[in-house]
């Protein structure tokens, strides 16, 4: 085995695809959206309800690999409560991150996100682990 | 035997050089190409290029015979005659332009023969590429016909029974593959000739997955149309081949109008060539139309029958390889059931990009995905597989890197627990 392919699916990583965390009922939220990865098939619908400007409750389902499960997974967890404003500028440092093809050194803020930098090496999987990123961001669009 | 296909063939391939421990087993995507081929196709570029079909030059003189001579090539290659053998993009763009064909004939614009009206019937399979898919729904909706297609089971198989189940007397037309690019089924292809002439129907074969890799003699065939990219047998990208019944396409009218396809151009309207010029309108791509005939050339050497023994072999060890892997399930005929030389699978927990990411850090290379059929693979009941495919450059020691390999991913990826 090579070490990258560890350096990719790091433990943290495998767990929360295993084990995901926020999966739920997007429907209960005012604020759903619908992201499909065409070339896989891989999809995700991301529920938020926004209250005095923050993030007050989040549900996921979707259906995909363990970059774009786990990636749900992280996210759900690092939104929880934070501001519209905090979470536009978290998927902002992330997909600068996963853009940079490895090179760019997330910051405190992405927390466990930051075990993805190393999956931004491959650009054919850059679009899994952005997938519920992208939902988030439209739901925050919509709320606003 | 002959020359023994595999290993040693890979000196050939420059690919190879450069990547001497992969294991390329995605042939059913796009095939590596030998020297021979990359040679044709830059010293044409080199020494020879020229317009063709323009023009009274010595140089296009030369290259309108190269060009030409490829037809003949790829003509007798297939039994075809060389009035029979259109130059296209590819098979999507053959594909497409059969179905646009159909539909320019629909409205008045020539091959009444072709004309569709509300209520005439178009059948598929549920297993097609969406390349032998989408153009029958988009002719479908542009004519009022109505597309059918006969279901597939939960290997992703169909039968004739499901064809004959969807054929009436309104059939008109029945679009096919010859060899399955995600199962490696073998279309029963006499059969559906047979149904299709019982009711006046005609016939268009899909034959990326077959033609590179058996003899093919579309004339025994029977089928009316056949469409086959060169970049899957060794040749370049973005050429391939609509082939088709003379008599068919001097009628079938041409989807794509310009230069060269005229005989006299008014400025209310044009005559158009017999086949096959009238379908090549535009410069035309010379180079990789040589390119191809020395893909031609380098598989008759190796013999057509001798390429189908070796991924007969092939794909009979790539089932053998996976059948018994605990967690891993087999798409496609049965273990000792004839498929093409190709295999898909899905592994329990675990997603077909996790498994093609695995193989990929084991230096091999699948396709994963829908493989450009998302209704087969929404019966299989999965968004997604992977596929391994081969070549005449492929070898057990391919088939057991694999299977060793995929033997692994469930407890990589912590799916056994």
């Amino acid at each position: 085995m090579s070490g990258e392919l560890e350096q990719m699916y790091q433990e943290l990583i495998l767990d929360h695809a295993r084990t995901p965390e926020g999966k739920g009922d997007p429907s209960v939220h005012p604020f759903t959206h619908h992201e499909l990865n065409p070339s896989c098939g891989d999809e995700i619908t991301v529920g938020i309800t926004v209250t005095n400007g923050a993030i007050a409750g989040l549900a996921w389902e979707g259906d995909g690999c363990s970059i774009s499960m786990s990636s749900a997974s992280i996210m759900s967890g690092l939104v929880d409560g934070i501001t519209r404003e905090e979470a536009l500028a978290l998927i902002g440092e992330f997909r600068e991150m996963m853009r940079s093809r490895g090179s760019v050194e997330p910051s405190e803020a992405l927390g466990d996100a930051a075990a993805f930098q190393n999956t931004a090496k491959y650009v054919m999987r850059v679009k899994c682990a952005m997938l519920a990123w992208v939902a988030l961001e439209a739901d925050l669009k919509a709320s606003a | 035997m002959l020359t023994p296909l595999g290993a040693p063939l890979r000196a050939d391939f420059p690919f190879f050089r450069a990547h001497p421990r992969t294991a390329y087993l995605d042939t059913g995507a796009t095939s590596q190409r030998p020297e021979t081929v990359i040679a044709a196709e830059a010293d044409f570029v080199r020494h020879d290029y020229a317009a063709v079909h323009r023009g009274s030059s010595m140089a296009t003189g030369e290259a309108t015979s190269a060009f030409e001579t490829a037809r003949e090539r790829v003509a007798s290659f297939i039994g075809a005659g060389e009035r029979e053998i259109v130059w296209t993009q590819g098979a999507t763009d053959a594909l497409n332009m059969i179905a646009l064909g159909i539909a320019d004939a629909s409205v008045g614009l020539g091959g009444d023969r072709f004309a569709l009206r509300a209520g005439d019937e178009i059948v598929v399979t549920e297993a097609e590429h969406h390349a032998n898919l989408i153009p029958w729904q988009r002719l479908a909706a542009r004519t009022g016909a109505v597309l059918k297609w006969a279901r597939v089971d939960d290997r992703g198989l169909w039968t004739i029974d499901g064809i004959l189940e969807q054929v009436t007397g309104r059939t008109r037309l029945i679009a096919f593959a010859h060899v399955s690019n995600v199962t490696g089924q073998i279309a029963p292809v006499a059969d559906v000739v047979a149904i299709a002439r019982s009711v006046g129907a005609l016939t268009v074969l899909d034959a990326c997955q077959s033609v590179p890799h058996m003899p093919i003699d579309v004339a025994a065939l029977g089928v009316d149309f056949a469409a086959f990219s060169a970049h899957k047998m060794l040749g370049p990208n973005g050429i391939g081949v609509l082939y088709g019944r003379a008599e068919l396409l001097d009628e079938l009218p041409p989807a794509r109008t310009g230069g060269s396809m005229i005989k006299v151009v008014t400025m209310e309207e044009a005559t158009f060539l017999p086949a096959p010029n009238r379908f090549e309108a535009g410069t035309q791509p010379v180079s990789q139309v040589v390119g191809f005939s020395a893909a031609i050339d380098y598989l008759e050497r190796l013999g057509m029958d001798q390429v189908a023994a070796h991924e007969h072999e092939i794909g009979q060890a790539l089932v053998e390889a996976v059948v018994r892997i605990p967690g891993v399930r087999l798409v496609g005929p049965a273990e000792g059931e004839p498929r093409g030389a190709l295999v898909s699978v899905t592994v329990d927990g675990v997603h077909a990009h996790d498994v093609g990411q695995f193989l990929d850090d084991r230096g091999i290379t699948v396709r994963t995905g829908h493989h450009c059929a998302q209704p087969l693979h929404r019966a299989l009941g999965t968004p997604s597989s992977t596929r391994a495919s081969a070549g005449v450059y492929s070898t057990r020691d391919d088939v057991a890197a694999f299977g060793a390999a995929l033997a692994e991913v469930r407890a990589f990826f912590g799916a056994d627990r």
